[in-house]
């Protein structure tokens, strides 16, 4: 299975979302070879159809639940430069859960559907979000390590079989180059700062270094959907690949700051020309997916508390349609 | 909560183009449609005009009879100006 915002997989002992592997329209496996792209109205195998829903909505749930962390420090930023960015950013994030909830409709499914099964815990999104955001810091390890994580993962999405995917996935990744250098820039100004700025940075950098290798996915031996989503186009890149090239811009920007990774085994390897680097404690995600993260609860009780806490505003705006067209030579909507 | 209907949304990014689709959305209607269009679409000063179209009402052609459907013009080549051949050393044309 690919990963986008990380973990669009099952932990051992999960039910893992299985595509069938019986009969593809012979149009379907033509435009695949073709590297065309496949649009909504192709005939779609049942199995293509129900993977990219899942791995489109739990990039949509990611992207809407993503907002919370960094909600969490719009009210505390240190200047009102730090805070319009910020904010700036939350709302982009915003806009990338209602790309993902447009493409994942044209497969015909529901907006509302999906984030009934979010709500009921039915889908999943990213683990990288169930982990606090405990200082102004972690603003900027967010920015520079989880947004540039996912940048890696997304890229190659932005040419994935399914048009509206791979579409809304362009819009995207072109904001997500700015959330990547405000994050960098916070690292940086905080580490060229007082010590005591400097070692929050640090601090920041130790906590969200490990989960954010963890937004790859498991290794690749131990990955089973990876190669279907292959062979559909889904998937471009193995987990271990786009982790390699990951770690690899990450050090010589870790210079930069002045800030280490939280790695003793991290060095340059002259023969593979990559860095090596620890092994990921996977078991640690593991039971981050299964809801034992530190904020998992929190998370999915902000959600569905905002959610219905907006029930007055959606009632008030089909009140207020509903009386627009009522109006004598409304037009229809 | 009854669902608010899906609309299209078409972006013009300068004066002298024209409108090009950038995805959809949905809104109760046609004004908070334009509203949420703005704010989700053209963040960034994409656009310098906006569109939204209730998906409902576009009219689509078949995928399914899309080689029927446009064949027709396959078999007119000479539509093209490539398909002359101009004799050396005439220029202009
Ligand atoms: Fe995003
Ligand atoms: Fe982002």
């Amino acid at each position: 299975m690919a990963q986008v915002y990380g973990n669009d997989f099952t932990a051992p002992g999960e039910t893992p979302a299985r595509p069938a592997t019986s009969d593809e329209p012979e149009t379907f496996r033509a435009l695949l070879e073709g590297e065309g792209r496949v649009e909504p109205r192709d005939d779609l195998p049942d199995a293509y159809r129900r993977t990219l829903v899942r791995q489109i909505a739990q990039h949509a749930h990611s992207e809407i639940i993503g907002m919370q962390p960094e909600g969490n420090w719009i009210s505390r930023a240190p200047s009102l430069r730090r805070k319009a960015i910020l904010m700036a950013k939350v709302q982009d994030e915003a806009g990338h859960g209602l790309y993902l909830y447009a493409a994942a409709e044209t497969l015909g499914v529901d907006r509302a559907d999906l984030l009934d099964q979010l709500h009921s815990g039915r889908q999943k999104y990213s683990s990288i979000f169930n982990y606090p955001t405990l200082t102004w810091a972690d603003m900027g390890a967010i920015g520079w390590l989880v947004d540039g994580a996912a940048i890696v993962n997304q890229v190659p999405l932005c040419r994935c079989s399914y048009g509206p995917y791979a579409r809304a996935m362009i819009r995207v990744c072109k904001e997500e180059s700015f959330h990547q250098r405000q994050g960098f820039e916070i690292l940086h100004t905080l580490s060229h700062g007082t010590p005591a700025q400097k070692a929050m940075a640090q601090d920041a950098v130790d906590r969200y270094w490990w989960p954010s290798l963890m937004m790859f996915g498991p290794p690749d031996d131990d990955s089973p959907n990876s190669a279907q989503s292959m062979a559909w186009g889904i998937k471009r890149f193995s987990n271990d690949d786009l982790r390699q090239r990951f770690v690899d811009m990450a050090v010589p920007q870790a210079e930069a700051l002045g800030l280490t990774l939280p790695d003793p085994e991290i060095r340059w390897n002259e023969d593979r020309g990559h860095h090596d680097f620890g092994e990921v404690d996977f078991t640690e995600l593991f039971e981050v997916i299964k809801g034992n993260g530190p904020c998992n609860a929190e998370r999915m009780a902000h959600r569905v508390r905002a959610h219905e806490d907006g029930a007055w505003v959606r009632e008030a705006a089909n009140a207020y349609a509903d009386k627009q067209a009522a109006r004598p030579g409304a037009d229809v909507a | 909560m009854r669902d608010w209907p899906l609309w299209e949304v078409f972006v013009r990014s300068r004066r002298g183009l024209s409108h090009v689709h950038v995805g959809s959305l949905h809104a109760p209607d046609a004004e908070m449609a334009l509203r949420n269009a703005r704010d989700l679409y053209t963040r960034r000063q994409e656009g310098v005009s906006l569109w939204v179209v209730p998906a409902a009402e576009i009219v689509a052609s078949s995928p399914d009879e899309a080689d029927a459907f446009f064949d027709p013009a396959a078999d007119k080549i000479y539509r093209h100006p490539t398909f002359y051949d101009v004799p050396e050393g005439v220029e202009h044309l």
